[in-house]
């Protein structure tokens, strides 16, 4: 897979995508690139970023160097959101993938984003960031599409999911959350 | 038990900390695994189970073989369950346990009957895991299936396959090529990200086929893209076709700039950032083809968004290295940055203001940089005293302003690196302005008077040694080194010792003075202070008596060693304690590895405070030490110049070889690097042969053979010729280099006795006016002007004919007459039509140079330039103008 990093015309790439809470430590992260290949060289970027980050107040999203790679960041309540991408990418196109991954857990989390949530709704976060970036390619930045994939299993299970609007979509995906919630 | 892992109602306030895996534990999840096998499957209860399982991979929790193997095969049994959402953590499930070949069989016949089902979500889904997992055989299974999904009607199932063939062109590049038909088509689909994914594939199936890529790039940029992220990539593949068809097109517009141009008017950030970054980059990017990029950028830097700022300013950052003016309409923005919230965004404002300042401008941003710097971490401080080094050697008069900051802080706390940073770039500037050297070493002085580094007051104290005696006040350093000796520990106070003696060698008003703090020195309680003083005091002639020091003395204590360092170390540890002592003599001075070959970047100055004695010496002090050990050569006199290594060989030939010409006042040596990279061969007895029949001023007076060449060890030869003395004589040598080689048995390393004469023939060399021309800056161009005068000045006009723009002419003009630039006046900015260039520097026989150049171009392109030298010797300045003439 590092190939897919060496050469600057290639399609845009993501080489990870970080989830941590106000410790620094791991909520979800899925790496792409083998740029860390052992689990303690992971933890060790982790670290690095957060104590890197952790004075700056990113409600925003901000943006950072480390290692020559671009790190954008954005914190909500006790979770860091991290997406990383190589030196020379395009930091809008970053920028624009930590937004679909904010966008879509919130709509699942219905706008409670915090730690306690994420990890009680761990299955779709985890179907969320599957469905924004594959392999290190981006696969879809929209929260709406990414979430009515994300929770598809909850709408009718016969309709094609072309066939619907995604407003129906997320209004009956939504009605089946609240109603599993209420049971 | 296992905690409930369902979506719960929101009463969970009262337990703050509450994880749902707390205390969860992979044996315990690994049996909970056990329903999976379960007669009726219970689908919530698995879909948690696997999330515990997911979650423990994701903390970095490992699985062994039998355990992966275990979970896998119980994974499987799964798939008879008809829940979406638990098909959904499977597939997720058997990603994470990327199976084994034989295990992937067990899942392909139902992944594939999940490829063919009527749910999209299904099928999109299994496209992807399965081609995760699979192997190039199964591949061709299922290709058929691959195919008609990449022109499914629906996206989702679309973009699967597709993105799968990104992933699988990597490892099975020949299957996926085979696709390009229904790529092709599917770069047409009205679903954005499709097209997207479509496009990222067809272009990396067919980037080796320039024409194809550029006929992609022609048809897409004319019709309709439909997601900012195509756009994007369509913006770096124009580029790309821009890039491999410059130099068809010289005259005329670019082709596709309209394209690029076009985009930054898209409604999408990312498009217009990717068109701006993507002009910027252009190759030799003109000032109109520059200014929408810019005009872009520069609103993107009073954005909201810190992405959006950061974006901008870090790709004009990159645009002010090479079009500084450009860049000069964003200062007022790139001002207010300073005091970004974000640091990163700050210091690259900060470092493009310090590229594009002018002279006036100076005083007014180290007002704006002082506040800054307080603020910010070490790492961005190294960055700012860096720009900072750089302006002040652009503008040497601003030095005054520039080194009161660097004092300043200096004076801060801060970590080693940084403080090195700041020390390095004192002492560079010390070097290079003159005017500066007094300022400049008191700052360092009292830098030492409270400094925690012990290698930084060592390095100092060195540094005073050589340029202290030489100042019109020597005597106001001796305070602050003296108190070294009573401050600090014992590596600091040793180094003080020697600085005070070559004080006391140098400066002979001192010496008594110096005596009597160096016999204080002798009580001191480390060994190694009290025999420095010792010796310095029994070599100096500490007996009281005011006498001049001896030269040899000087040199013995003082002057640079003139044996390699690592010679010395292994001579020195191959002495045995006897009665004979140590002879150094006997270390063997020729330099085995080759530390000389390194580039020289022209005019690059050794960085930092590795000053003679201690450290590598600069190159020219190596060169000239090398060259006066040998026999031949030691009666050539003081050595002139010495040019950068010039390459004989190609890249990756059996023998590299490159030369370094060696000038004198009338002679010339070519010293031949040569490095033999063929093991199973060793040469002998190498020379080169020198045919000097077009360079008639020449003739052949010497060569030294290399006695032996082994394989990847560096060894020099040289050949020595006689010239007219003091002038600049040019011409064309042949070379043939010539040599004995013998096979040598790899496994031994061995060489036969028998060797066969061989011949290796090299390219020319040239020896040409500016070998003869040092280049050596002065601080001050005006007033060395003024005050060499008008009596030896020499001014003409030339027709320089038709060039590409000003920048190339007076290049080529520099690069001709091998002076050095003053004042950053070699930077032209682009598309002006008049420029001046400043150029100083040294001509053989030791007579200084100074040139003025005006150039101007008209509108067919024909550049006519004024040449005005002055020299102190009028025979020199018609030499220069020799040169632009003859060349």
């Amino acid at each position: 897979m590092g190939s897919l990093f060496t050469y600057r015309d290639s399609c845009p790439s993501i080489k990870n995508i970080l989830l941590l809470d106000s410790e620094g430590k791991r909520v979800a992260v899925r790496y792409y690139s083998d740029e860390w290949p052992t689990n303690s060289s992971k933890l060790a970027f982790e670290k690095y970023l957060f104590t890197k980050t952790l004075k700056t107040n990113a409600r925003v999203e901000d943006i950072a160097v480390f290692e020559s790679n671009i790190v954008v960041y954005k914190f909500v309540q006790d979770l860091h959101f991290y997406v990383t991408g190589g030196d020379n990418e395009n930091e809008l196109i970053l920028c624009t993938v930590l937004q679909g991954l904010y966008d879509s857990i919130s709509l699942i989390l219905r706008n409670t984003i915090d730690k306690g949530e994420v990890l009680e709704n761990l299955d779709l976060v985890l179907l969320c960031l599957d469905e924004i970036v594959d392999g290190g390619i981006i696969l879809e930045t929209d929260a709406n599409l990414i979430v009515g994939k994300v929770a598809s299993h909850i709408l009718d299970v016969d309709a094609p999911l072309s066939e619907q609007t995604i407003t129906q979509a997320w209004a009956s995906a939504r009605d089946h959350l609240a109603r599993s919630l209420l049971k | 038990m296992a905690q409930p892992l369902v979506k719960k109602d929101d009463d969970r306030d009262d337990e703050a900390d509450y994880s749902p895996f707390l205390g969860i534990e992979k044996g315990a999840v690994l049996q909970e695994a056990r329903v999976f096998n379960d007669p009726q499957l219970d689908a919530r209860r698995c879909s948690q189970v696997i999330t515990k399982l997911l979650y423990l991979l994701n903390q970095g929790e490992t699985f062994t073989k039998i355990e992966a193997t275990e979970v896998f095969f119980a994974v499987t049994k799964l798939f008879q369950s008809r829940d979406i959402g638990l098909r959904r953590m499977v597939y997720l499930m058997i990603k994470e346990l990327s199976p084994s070949a034989d295990e992937v069989i067990i899942v392909t016949s139902s992944l594939m009957k999940d490829m063919n089902s009527k749910t999209d979500m299904y099928r999109a889904n299994a496209i992807r895991v399965l081609c995760r997992i699979t192997d190039g055989t199964l591949l061709t299974q299922i290709e058929r299936y691959l195919k008609q999904a990449i022109v499914d009607k629906n996206p989702v199932v679309a973009s699967a396959a597709l993105v799968s063939g990104i992933h699988l062109l990597q490892t099975n590049p020949e299957i996926v090529k085979r696709w390009s038909n229904e790529v092709q088509e599917a770069v047409q689909s009205r679903a954005a990200l499709v097209q997207f994914h479509a496009l990222a594939l067809l272009h990396q199936i067919r980037q080796n086929d320039r024409l194809a890529v550029s006929k992609l790039v022609t048809s897409l940029t004319k019709g309709t893209v439909r997601s900012p992220l195509a756009q994007c990539l369509l913006i770096r593949y124009t580029s790309q076709v821009i890039r491999e068809s410059a130099g068809n097109t010289q005259t005329g517009d670019r082709p596709f700039y309209d394209y690029l141009e076009g985009c930054l008017r898209h409604k999408a950030e990312m498009v217009i950032f990717e068109a701006a970054r993507a002009i910027t980059e252009l190759n030799g990017v003109t000032n109109r083809e520059l200014t929408p990029a810019i005009t872009v950028l520069q609103l993107f830097l009073s954005s909201s968004k810190p992405v959006l700022r950061f974006a901008a300013v870090r790709t004009l950052n990159k645009v002010a290295m090479t079009h500084p003016m450009a860049v000069t309409n964003c200062n007022i923005d790139m001002e207010s940055l300073i005091s970004d919230q974000n640091r990163s965004i700050a210091t690259l404002a900060i470092t493009t203001l310090l590229k594009t300042g002018n002279e006036s401008s100076v005083d007014h941003l180290m007002k704006q940089i002082t506040n800054f710097m307080s603020d910010i971490a070490d790492e961005f401080k190294i960055v700012v005293v860096e720009a900072i080094r750089s302006l002040c050697l652009k503008f040497p008069l601003k030095y005054r302003a520039l080194m009161n900051f660097l004092s300043n802080i200096l004076r801060e706390e801060g970590g080693f690196e940084y403080k090195k940073a700041i020390v390095d770039s004192i002492v560079i500037l010390i070097r290079d302005i003159p005017d500066a050297k007094e300022s400049g070493l008191l700052h360092l002085c009292e830098f030492i008077e409270d400094c925690e580094f012990t290698y930084l007051s060592t390095q100092i104290l060195h540094f005073l040694g050589i340029e202290g005696p030489k100042t019109s006040d020597p005597s106001k350093y001796i305070r602050y080194i003296y108190n070294r000796v009573h401050l600090e520990n014992a590596t600091v106070r040793a180094s003080a010792v020697s600085t005070l003696a070559k004080f006391g060698a140098m400066v002979d008003s001192l010496k008594p003075r110096i005596f009597v703090l160096l016999r204080r020195c002798l009580f001191d309680s480390d060994d190694e202070v009290r025999d420095r003083a010792t010796l310095y005091l029994n070599t100096l002639g500490g007996d009281g008596s005011v006498v001049e020091t001896d030269k040899d003395v000087k040199e013995f204590l003082f002057g640079s060693l003139d044996v390699p360092l690592v010679n010395l170390e292994t001579s020195l540890k191959h002495y045995e304690p006897s009665e004979e002592p140590f002879d150094i003599n006997s270390v063997p001075r020729e330099i085995k590895s080759q530390p000389l070959a390194e580039k020289k970047a022209p005019g690059k100055k050794p960085t930092g405070l590795a000053a003679p004695p201690s450290g590598p010496v600069s190159t020219v002090d190596a060169y000239e030490k090398l060259l006066s050990s040998i026999p031949e050569f030691a009666s050539f006199g003081k050595l002139f110049k010495s040019s950068a290594p010039v390459e004989l060989t190609e890249a990756e030939t059996e023998y590299a070889v490159n030369v370094v010409k060696h000038i004198f006042d009338s002679h010339i040596v070519f010293q031949y690097n040569c490095t033999n990279t063929i093991p199973e061969q060793l040469l002998e007895n190498v020379t080169v042969i020198v045919d000097a029949a077009e360079a008639e001023e020449f003739s052949e007076v010497a060569s030294k053979p290399l006695r032996s060449l082994p394989y990847d060890t560096p060894g020099q030869t040289f050949v020595a010729f006689e010239k007219p003395g003091g002038v600049p004589a040019v011409g064309k040598f042949s070379n043939i280099l010539r040599f004995i080689v013998k096979e040598v048995d790899p496994s031994t390393g061995e060489a036969e006795e028998d060797g066969v004469e061989d011949e290796y023939q090299l390219e020319d060399l040239e020896v040409v006016a500016a070998d003869y021309v040092l280049k050596v800056p002065v601080s001050n161009f005006r007033n060395a002007w003024e005050s060499m005068g008008p009596d030896c000045e020499r001014v003409d006009e030339y027709g320089l004919g038709p060039r590409e723009n000003l920048a190339e002419a007076v290049n080529a003009v520099i690069n001709l007459l091998g002076l050095q630039p003053c004042e950053g006046t070699e930077v032209v900015p682009s598309n002006s039509r008049s420029h001046a260039c400043l150029l100083s520097g040294v001509y053989i026989g030791n007579v200084k140079v100074l040139v003025r150049l005006s150039f101007g171009i008209d509108s067919s392109k024909e550049v006519a330039m004024k040449l005005a030298v002055r020299s102190e010797d009028e025979t020199v300045s018609d030499a220069i103008h020799e040169i632009v003439a003859s060349g």
